[in-house]
Parts: C-alpha cells; structure tokens; sequence
C-alpha cells in the first residue's frame, strides 16, 4: 500500500499570462493534515481545484489516493470531499435537503443517507434546525452543515479551502476542533488551505508555504520555526508593573539574553535561548522585586517564517504574534477573493 | 456509470431546483405573470374590426342635391346599426386635418360639393372622398376597408333600387344583376380562426422554448458563480446529468407557462384545439429538445451570468419575430424566409399551428418532427463536448 494519499509532480496551472500553480511537487501523506498556506492569490485555491478535479493542470500531474486526477478523475471524486471557499449550499432548501440532494449523487441509499445525516448533524449540534431553510442561518451554522455536506460520502480525503473565513470567533474554535477530531478519529487526510499562520499551527501536521504559485517551504510547523530562530528561543512579552531602567538592564545583561525591547511603560519584549531561559527570566525580574502582572509567550510564529522565507510580510499589518484562540476575523476584515 | 445513474441524478438537481423555485415566491409570482402579460399583450395590441368601435370619424357634407344628403343619412344609420362609428359634422377637408391633428377624429368622409350633380346630370360617378391619417397606416387601414365597404353597400342599394323599377323585376332579381358574382371563403375547418388561434400556438411554442433557452444558461452560469456548480462537479457523477437535471427543471417551469398560455387562450380568447392535446404536449416537448443545445453552447461560452444574459437578448429578438409567430413567414421577403427556415422555432411554431388550428395528426406534421429532431440531435452534438470542456476551464 501507498503511503501517500496525495503526490503531485510537477503540477502547474496557467491562466493566460499568470502562473496560478508553478510545478508543485509534493506529497501528502494518508492520515495527516497538511496545511497550503500563503497570501491571497498565492495559488492556493487553483491548487487545490485541480487535486478535486475541477480544473485540469496545465502541465504536470498528480495522483490522489493512487488515481490520476485528469485520466481517472472518476474515481477521484469518489474519494473526496469538498469544503470549498464560496458555500456549496442552497439557500431555499432546508438542511436536511441539502444534505440529502448531496448525498443522492453519492448514490448513498437511503436508510444508509438518513443515518448518516443524523449522525453528522448531531456531530456539528446542529440537530435541532434540520427542518430550517439554511437562507435563514448565521454564516457559522451554514458553514458547519456545508463542512458535514463534504462528509456525506466518508471521504478518505477532505479538502478544506479557507474553511474559517468570515467566521465568528466561536465557530472557528468549534470548526477547528471538529477537523482535529476527524483526523483523529477517522484517518481522514485533510488538505486544508489557510492564509492564518495560526490555524496552520494549530492543526497542521506539515505546512506548505506558498506564494506566488510556488512552494517555498515545506516541513512540520515547529521546524519551520525552529528555521526562524535558529534553535531553542523563548520569546516572551513581561508586564512589569514597577519596571524600573535597572531591570531592564539586568536583563539586558543575562547569559542567555538575545534582545530586550521596552514596549510602552511596563511592557518588556525579551528574546532568550536555552532551555532555562524562561526561569531566568522570571528569576531576574522577582529578584529585584519586580511585580510580574502577565507573561506572554511569544513563539515566532508561521508568520515569522513566511516572512523569512519570502522577504516580506503576509498581512499589511502585522500585530502581536500573541497566541490567542481569536485568530477570526469578522466579516467586516474579510479579505478579496480571487474568482477561480 | 450507467444511463440509469444519470437519470437519476438528473432526476434530484432538477428537483432540487424546482423546490429552490416553489419556495422564491417572486420567481414563481413572475413566472406565472409572464404568459399572462405575453398573451395579454398581443391579444390586444393589433387592432381587428372590433377595435373600430365608436371610432370618431368626421363627416362633410358639401353637397347640395338630394344624394348626399341621402348618402349622409345612410352612413348615419350603418353608423348607428354597427356602433363602428361615431359621426360629427365637420365643414371640410381642412377642418377634419385639424381634427386628426388634435386627436378628436380617426379619420373623415367628405362628400363633395358636385357629388348629387355628377350622378344625377353630369353621368359622371360620384366621388365620396376618404380622409385617413397616415400616421397611423393600421388603422386606417381598418377604417378605410370598413367604409369603403359601407359606400360600397350604399352604392349596390341604389342600383338594385334603380334596376328594380327600370326593369320592374323582384328585388332579389336586380340585386343578382347588380352583384352577380358572391364570394364564399371555406376553410379546413369549421368555424373562423381568429388572430389568437394563429396566434396562441406560435405564443406557447415560443414560451416553452426561450424558457428552457434563457433558463439553462441563467441557472448553470449562477451556479457557476455562487460556486454551488462545484459540489456536483465533485461529486462521481455525469457531468451531463447537470445539465439534464437543469433542463428537466426548466422545461418543467416552461410546460407550465407554455399550459398557462393555453389555458388563457381558450377561456379569455375563444381558442379551440382541434388536434390532440397530447400530441401539442409532445410538440413542445420535442421543440424543447431541439433547443435545449442552443441553450448549453451558450452556457459553454458565457463565463458568468451577466455575459449569458446579452448573448441570450441578441438570439431571441430576432428568434421571436422571424419564426412566424406574430407574422407569417411568407409575408416576408425572401432572404427573410431563409433566415426563418433555419430557426427550429420555426418548425415548432408551424407544426403546433397545423394540430391547433387544423386538428393534423403526426404523418401530415412528420417533416416538422423530423426536422425538429435533426436540430436537436446536430445542437447536442455541438454542445456536448464544448459543455465538458468549458467546465474544465
């Protein structure tokens, strides 16, 4: 047996005078999710509409769990599921429909379809509106029945494209853990798309990192940042509520120490490596009595390491690399989308 | 994947989208209000005799003998009988103008000034002169038709009077002398086929059609865009069951509108289907199919809805006018004809007016059907193959 569910060889896609996908070559391996992160625009979406056969390569090709996408997209398709970026979902049709319309082109029979419909709308709590039309849904509850729509006929592969955009903090929590959970509990390879760092680092087994149709990076997410810091570093942000200039130095003057920076009045940046550097630095900051009102971890971030890797930032702003739970955004924040 | 699986399939997208149109109350509301205002519309805007009721005509009399004033009083009179024709008196030409001009009158009779003396002295025929406004070449048309009638009547009852006396023969007798030859006009049916039985099967043929025809396009190209095309281009199936699945729907919605059509055309408009009704089912159905091929080449080339939509206006307007449904094709000239031999409206329009409006059967429609079937077969063919390819853009 095939270890890899997914491996593509020189994949490209040409739009005219643009190159969307530029001879990708990677393999996803069966169980794991493995993140395509980059910006808008970086091919993302193109890449993964050619692994679901939805679009030919223009040159190059690629395998999905062992068959050929272009010569036996057929069975492909049997394969896989689609969660992508616009909402497969009708809007005057009820859950239950939807689901069920979807589940007819799977050819699922009926009792086996009614059980399974039923078991995924409980999964996602969403049993009590399986009557209600999904026109008169939130955008979090429409996206959890279009994420178990891809799930109607068990696919061994799940593609997810962008699937937290434009979602309200609590969906994205609840969306993430239930793809964690699939890919525990099923051995589902899940492909999902993301230009969040933070989402590729929570869930993530291997990261992609693509920009500009190309595959710049590929590895675990820790060794992509450990690619960044180059070794063991802490990067923690201290709230000293009496930090004094003395601190400060003490700090400065630490074995370990790489950098400290002075954010605001009480607010201190510290960059130290080895594996004793947190206590360190707590221990010279109680030493001299300073009152510690919080400490932040301050991991680098795949953010960093797009910025590493490619020379330049992925979001025009780029706040606190701070690890929160919030990595939403609203729907006010929600980014252009390309229309491929 | 068998053929059975395609049905299948077909059979749920097309349910999906009519219950997707049962539950858009706007849509359903304009789909039924479509036919209506269609048949509506052309059921009254072309004027027949019976639009010439109470028309305002104006009368001068200039003469001063004993026949215009007989003449005069004898329009009156038909005027009067018929309810066609309101009269008012006016001095003359000039001033029936000013009437017309003002929108008082549809037009005038002017009786001139030597009318009595030309008959009665001069042997001359005495010249009744008609006023018609040219703006308006239809109904002056209509008008000129009624009232040369009329003068026309007036004129055959004097003679018949005339060679009554001269001849002392019964009434009956000088009216043959007079007017010894009669035209009778006997058609394939019994009864007379007004306007809206030539013209309510061209109307149902034609909504049927450019329902399926702008319909396909709209739904497969707004899928397209809202992405929801995608979960059934991901799923195992034919890609042909899409299209299918979505022309079973429009053609559902199309037999709908194409029913209302008739069933308006029977209880407001007194038409009659002489055929079988199953047979005018099958016709629509079979002018369907061979569109429906139109409908996906023009899918496979519109990359959004919007695009589709002006390609979709720029191939109807000609389609509706050329296909003989309003106009007979053979009033057209002929390079005119050429072009409408070569729509299939054509041959739906025709072979439905055929089973409507002279109760034929399937061998004297065979040509129709034929030719009906060859477009579909040769569109599909067509547009198959781009369809698959447009989708894999």
């Amino acid at each position: 047996m095939d270890e890899n569910a997914i491996v593509t060889k020189d994949l490209t896609k040409r739009f005219k005078d643009l190159v969307a996908v530029d001879h990708v070559n990677i393999n996803v391996k069966k169980g794991e999710i493995f993140g395509l992160l980059g910006p808008n625009g970086a091919g993302k979406t193109t890449m993964i509409r050619m692994l679901c056969t939805l679009t030919y390569p223009t040159e190059g090709t690629a395998t999905v769990g062992g068959y050929d996408i272009v010569k036996e997209d057929g069975k492909v398709r049997e394969l896989i599921g689609l969660v992508s970026e616009k909402m497969i979902m009708y809007d005057r049709l009820t859950a239950y429909e939807n689901l069920k319309l979807f589940g007819k082109l799977y050819n699922i029979p009926k009792a086996t379809l009614d059980e399974r419909i039923n078991h995924l709308l409980k999964l996602v709590h969403m049993e009590k509106w399986t009557k209600s039309q999904i026109g008169t849904f939130s955008t979090g509850m429409k996206q959890r029945i279009n994420v178990i729509r891809a799930l109607l006929n068990v696919p061994e592969i799940l593609y997810l494209d962008e699937p937290t955009l434009g979602l309200d903090p609590q969906s994205t929590s609840e969306i993430r853990e239930f793809i964690k959970k699939l890919n525990e509990e099923n051995d589902t390879t899940i492909i999902l798309t993301t230009h969040q760092m933070l989402e590729a680092d929570m869930l993530c087994d291997r990261v992609g990192i693509i920009d500009k149709g190309k595959i710049v990076a590929l590895d675990t997410p820790a060794n992509l940042k450990r690619m960044v810091a180059g070794g063991n570093v802490t990067s923690v942000d201290v709230n000293v509520t009496n930090l004094t200039p003395e601190m400060t130095a003490a700090l400065k003057d630490m074995r370990n120490s790489i950098s400290v920076v002075q954010e605001g009045e009480s607010h201190l940046l510290i960059r130290a490596s080895g594996d004793d550097a947190f206590d360190d630095i707590v221990d010279t900051i109680r030493q001299r009595n300073g009152k510690i009102a919080s400490i932040k971890s301050l991991e680098p971030s795949l953010e960093d390491v797009f910025l590493h890797i490619t020379g330049k930032e992925m979001r025009a702003e780029v706040t606190k690399k701070v690890k929160t739970y919030d990595g939403g955004h609203g729907p006010g924040s929600r980014p252009a989308r390309r229309g491929r | 994947m068998g053929i059975v699986d395609v049905l299948r399939h077909s059979f749920w997208i097309s349910w999906k989208d009519l219950v997707d149109l049962w539950r858009n109350r706007m849509a359903l509301v304009m789909l039924i209000l479509m036919p209506l205002f269609m048949m509506v519309m052309v059921g009254y805007i072309f004027p027949n005799e019976s639009t010439l009721e109470g028309s305002p005509i104006g009368l001068a009399n200039n003469d001063d003998g004993p026949l215009g004033a007989a003449f005069a009083q004898q329009l009156s009179l038909v005027a009067e009988q018929t309810g066609m024709m309101e009269l008012t008196d006016r001095d003359g030409f000039d001033d029936i103008k000013e009437g017309i001009l003002e929108g008082e009158l549809f037009g005038g009779v002017i009786i001139p000034q030597d009318f009595s003396a030309n008959v009665l002295s001069n042997g001359t025929q005495g010249t009744i002169e008609l006023i018609t406004d040219q703006s308006n070449p239809q109904m002056s048309l209509t008008l000129e038709g009624v009232l040369a009638q009329v003068i026309d009547n007036l004129g055959t009852q004097n003679a018949t009077l005339m060679v009554k006396l001269g001849l002392n023969v019964s009434l009956e007798d000088a009216f043959t002398i007079v007017k010894p030859y009669a035209v009778e006009s006997r058609g394939l049916v019994p009864g007379n086929p007004s306007y809206f039985d030539f013209i309510a099967p061209g109307i149902m043929a034609m909504t049927v059609m450019m329902s399926v025809m702008t319909g396909l396009p709209h739904a497969i190209s707004y899928e397209k865009e809202f992405g929801t095309l995608d979960g059934m281009m991901v799923a195992p199936i034919n890609r042909m069951a899409i299209v299918l699945g979505k022309t079973l729907a429009q053609t559902a919605m199309g037999l709908i509108q194409g029913l209302l059509v008739l069933a308006l055309a029977i209880l407001i408009f007194g038409v009659t289907i002489q055929g079988n009704f199953l047979l005018v089912l099958l016709l629509l159905i079979l002018g369907v199919f061979s569109f429906v091929g139109l409908g996906i080449v023009i899918t496979s080339f519109a990359k959004d809805e919007q695009t589709a939509s002006m390609v979709l206006m720029t191939l109807m307007f000609p389609m509706m006018f050329l296909s003989g449904v309003f106009f007979p094709i053979q009033q057209m000239p002929v390079f005119m004809q050429y072009i409408a031999w070569s729509l299939p409206l054509t041959y739906a329009t025709s072979a439905l007016r055929k089973v409507m409006v002279l109760g034929a059967d399937i061998p004297s429609i065979g040509t129709e059907i034929i030719i009906l079937l060859v477009f579909g077969v040769v569109l599909l063919a067509i547009a198959v193959p781009l369809f698959k390819r447009a989708m894999k853009m």
